[in-house]
């Protein structure tokens, strides 16, 4: 074998393998892809039972804990979804709070499998509250 | 008055590290080698003044100078000592002091030592050193001063968030740094060499050091914000593919590719521009993750100060450091030039390949990381890409990789293999089906990823252990005196850096594959199972502490056949001053096994939530990751007690 024809197996192989991983990469990336909505944007949309991200605030007196099955409503300023929940909340779960719910629609009710919330208090969901700017009910910037 | 001497010393250390850069230009131009050792001189000062700033800083904070905004901000008079001096790198404005003193200590590591180095080679690298360098300082001094004062200085601090009062986190900032930091100086000899055309045999020599010592503290900073993560988010997690990790991910891919690539440099005069591209690329990549994790950009886990304006201070920073590089490599990267010839089977092109691995995976980690931030800015649509695509992606090529690791160390340089390589790989080969056969048998099920993990981690333990096996048995025994030090010369380095993978994975596989979790209402006096053991909630008390009130459950642990194993105490705490509570989970370490429970929320008539994990091997990931870092350090100090060999004759 020539030099040359060696160099061209070697990027032959090189390449063929990077195209294979770059194929493979962008398919687990067009499957693994989590849509964020908030409650309102979900009334225009069509979902389907397809895996969503979800994101708002808990509406104050909807929490309705019963063993280890929560229920509770998400809402912005013009939408509010239902949510239902089984296992271990977050510390700081409580109504009033920016929250993030990930799951799917049954029906009309949204099965979260995980609830994200986080240890800061002042802390909301960067998701949150930028879509919560975007209708123009941000109340009170960060601290800063 | 203290606090002034900070400020000053840090203006002074400002205008020392412009110097730096500007002496060797004028020195190279008249090729003054006075100039030149002067320059070198002045990265020691600079080190020194930025060292003396930052000692200020601390002492503001261990006097507890309310006086100083930072101080009155991020401390409190009744903290404890430790964590009144980790809080001064707890923040914004005391971790960039922090990334400057790193950056001039590397400077000043490199001005002290390699004497042999050529003085405009050197005198030109930390030049490079101090346009970093001077950058930070402007940044630090213009946007986020720590030393600014308050008028009005209040009578207690504001507090330490709960959360970062914590050992690990008051280790895991520096540690990361030092190797985010590191990398720094390796992208200094990568300009440095492009400048001055020097990139060679020797070039890489002088490197090599540097980027073995970053790679360590990178190493080591990642498992300690990830063993952090373990214990104190409440998760029972270890690695969540949070944008904030994969930052620190993606320079350490690159970083693992250049302590690799340095090495075919030093040894064969091969991928020469593809080291100096992989230095560019290292320290960009670490920029990047600071910039991320300052600005907020991303939603992350661990993110808890961040603020987007001086996001945008270090992507200036991030740009004006790898555009002018790239377009340098792109006008003198031509000129450097690999004359010798690569052969299919040899070491240089393992080498190659693992490289090859190394940046497909990172390049995988990228596009996960920021195809939604892309997606976002063009779109406006918000995704996330969760833990499942970098499964898919990430997981094969490093097994690629691994099962590289075990062909590698018996290739030769310049061509062919080691005798009785064949035999070797075929019997590592089939332990490796044995032992994943046998896993198989074991569990009743397992899946082909889960499998195809077990078998390439035998395959590797064991290829590795043969390779000590045959080069020991190989040494030369006649003269027995020597026999001992010639062992102490092999690669030890090399071996345990990589066995510490073989450890990494038997804890990544068997915490993933075996755990056990169960989450439960529990009344007092109930039971439930955990795997195959099962866990009675006993009591449930208070206990208060100087800061803290906390609700603390105890559970018992006890085998199926009744057999008592231990005890756990997770605890809730509920801080009054900062009006937080955090969980603080409870974890009962074996060898072989944690048992991890934490108390959520409940009341005694409704029952607690308590969340109970049994994670086999877990503690295994870490001490994989220590073995990988001692392993780079001991192959340091065996480069140093070897006899010397220089490779001046190939400077040509």
């Amino acid at each position: 074998m020539s030099p040359k024809l060696k160099r061209l197996i070697l990027f032959g192989i090189a390449a063929l393998f990077l195209s294979t991983a770059v194929g493979l990469t962008l398919a687990a990336l067009k499957e693994n892809i989590v849509y964020f909505y908030t409650p309102s944007e979900i009334d225009k949309l069509e979902i389907g039972n397809r895996v969503i991200r979800m994101g708002g605030l808990v509406q104050k007196g909807s929490i309705n804990i019963d063993g280890l099955t929560a229920r509770f409503i998400v809402e912005d300023v013009k939408s509010q979804e239902a949510v239902i929940y089984t296992g271990a909340l977050p510390d700081i779960f409580r109504g009033g709070q920016g929250v993030i719910v990930e799951g799917k629609f049954n029906q009309d009710t949204f099965n979260a499998y995980i609830v994200m919330a986080k240890h800061d208090e002042q802390y909301m969901p960067r998701e949150v509250a930028d879509k919560l700017k975007e209708q123009g009910v941000w109340q009170g910037d960060s601290k800063k | 008055m203290i606090t002034e001497i900070g400020h000053f010393s840090l203006i002074f250390a400002f205008v020392l590290s412009l110097c730096q850069s500007f002496a060797p230009i004028y020195a190279a131009r008249k090729s003054m080698d006075v100039i030149h050792r002067f320059s070198i001189r002045l990265a020691v000062f600079n080190a020194a003044f930025v060292l003396l700033s930052f000692s200020c800083l601390v002492w503001a904070f261990i006097v507890s100078d309310f006086s100083v905004a930072l101080v009155a901000e991020h401390s409190h008079s009744s903290k404890p000592m430790i964590y009144k001096i980790s809080g001064t790198w707890g923040n914004h404005e005391g971790s960039m002091l922090m990334w400057i003193v790193i950056l001039s200590v590397f400077g000043a590591g490199l001005a002290l030592t390699q004497k042999t180095m050529g003085l405009l080679q050197k005198s030109s690298t930390l030049g490079v050193q101090g346009i970093i360098s001077s950058a930070f300082i402007a940044f630090s001094l213009f946007t986020s001063n720590p030393f600014e004062r308050l008028a009005l200085p209040p009578l207690n601090g504001n507090g330490l968030n709960p959360v970062l009062q914590d050992i690990g986190l008051a280790l895991h900032p520096p540690t990361l740094y030092v190797g985010y930091v590191g990398l720094s100086l390796a992208f200094s000899f990568a300009v440095a060499g492009l400048i001055t055309n020097s990139v060679d045999r020797n070039w890489a020599r002088y490197m090599r050091v540097w980027v073995q010592i970053a790679w360590c503290a990178l190493t080591l900073g990642i498992g300690l914000g990830s063993w952090w993560a373990y214990y104190e988010l409440g998760w029972g997690g270890w690695w969540f593919w949070d944008p904030v990790e994969n930052a620190s991910l993606m320079p350490w891919l690159v970083a693992t590719a250049l302590l690799h690539s340095v090495i075919v440099v030093e040894q064969r005069d091969l991928l020469k521009s593809w080291t100096v591209l992989l230095a560019i690329t290292g320290f960009s990549l670490s920029l990047l993750g600071t910039f991320i994790v300052r600005s907020g950009l991303l939603t992350s886990v661990h993110s808890f100060a961040s603020d987007p304006t001086r996001g945008l201070f270090i992507l200036g920073i991030l740009v004006f450091s790898i555009g002018p590089p790239l377009l340098l490599f792109a006008i003198n990267g031509p000129k450097i030039k690999s004359i010798v010839y690569l052969h299919l089977l040899s070491r240089e092109t393992g080498l190659l390949i693992n490289n090859f691995l190394l940046i497909c995976a990172s390049i995988i980690v990228i596009i996960g990381t920021f195809y939604p931030i892309a997606l976002e800015i063009m779109t406006g649509m918000k995704i996330t890409v969760g833990p499942p695509y970098f499964e898919a992606t990430f997981n094969p090529i490093m097994a690629l990789l691994v099962i590289m690791m075990g062909i590698g160390p018996f290739l030769v340089w310049k061509r062919g293999i080691l005798p009785k390589s064949n035999k070797i790989w075929i019997f590592a080969g089939a332990s490796a089906v044995v032992i994943s056969a046998i896993s198989f048998w074991a569990s009743n099920e397992l899946s082909v990823s889960a499998l195809a993990g077990i078998a390439t981690a035998a395959w590797l333990g064991i290829s590795l252990l043969c390779d000590i096996f045959v080069k020991i048995q190989k040494l030369n025994r006649n003269h027995y005196s020597n026999f001992w030090q010639n062992v102490l010369h092999l690669q030890w380095g090399m071996w345990i850096a990589h066995f510490g993978i073989v450890i990494f994975l038997v804890g990544a596989l068997g915490e993933g594959i075996y755990r056990s979790e169960s989450v439960a209402r529990m009344h007092i006096g109930d039971e439930i199972s955990l795997g195959s053991d099962s866990v009675k909630l006993q009591a449930i008390s208070t206990r208060n502490d100087s800061n803290y009130e906390a609700l603390v459950a105890t559970l018992k642990l006890t085998t199926s056949d009744n057999i008592q194993i231990g005890f756990l105490f997770p605890e809730k705490r509920i801080y009054p001053v900062e009006r937080q509570t955090t969980t603080e989970a409870a974890i009962r370490r074996t060898v072989t096994a944690d048992y991890y429970a934490v108390l959520g929320d409940g009341n005694r008539e409704d029952g607690y939530t308590i969340r109970l994990y049994h994670k086999p091997f877990v503690s295994w990931i870490w001490l994989g990751v220590i073995m990988m870092a001692s392993g780079v350090a001991i192959s340091i100090i065996i480069q140093r007690l070897k006899p010397k060999q220089t490779h001046v004759a190939f400077t040509s």
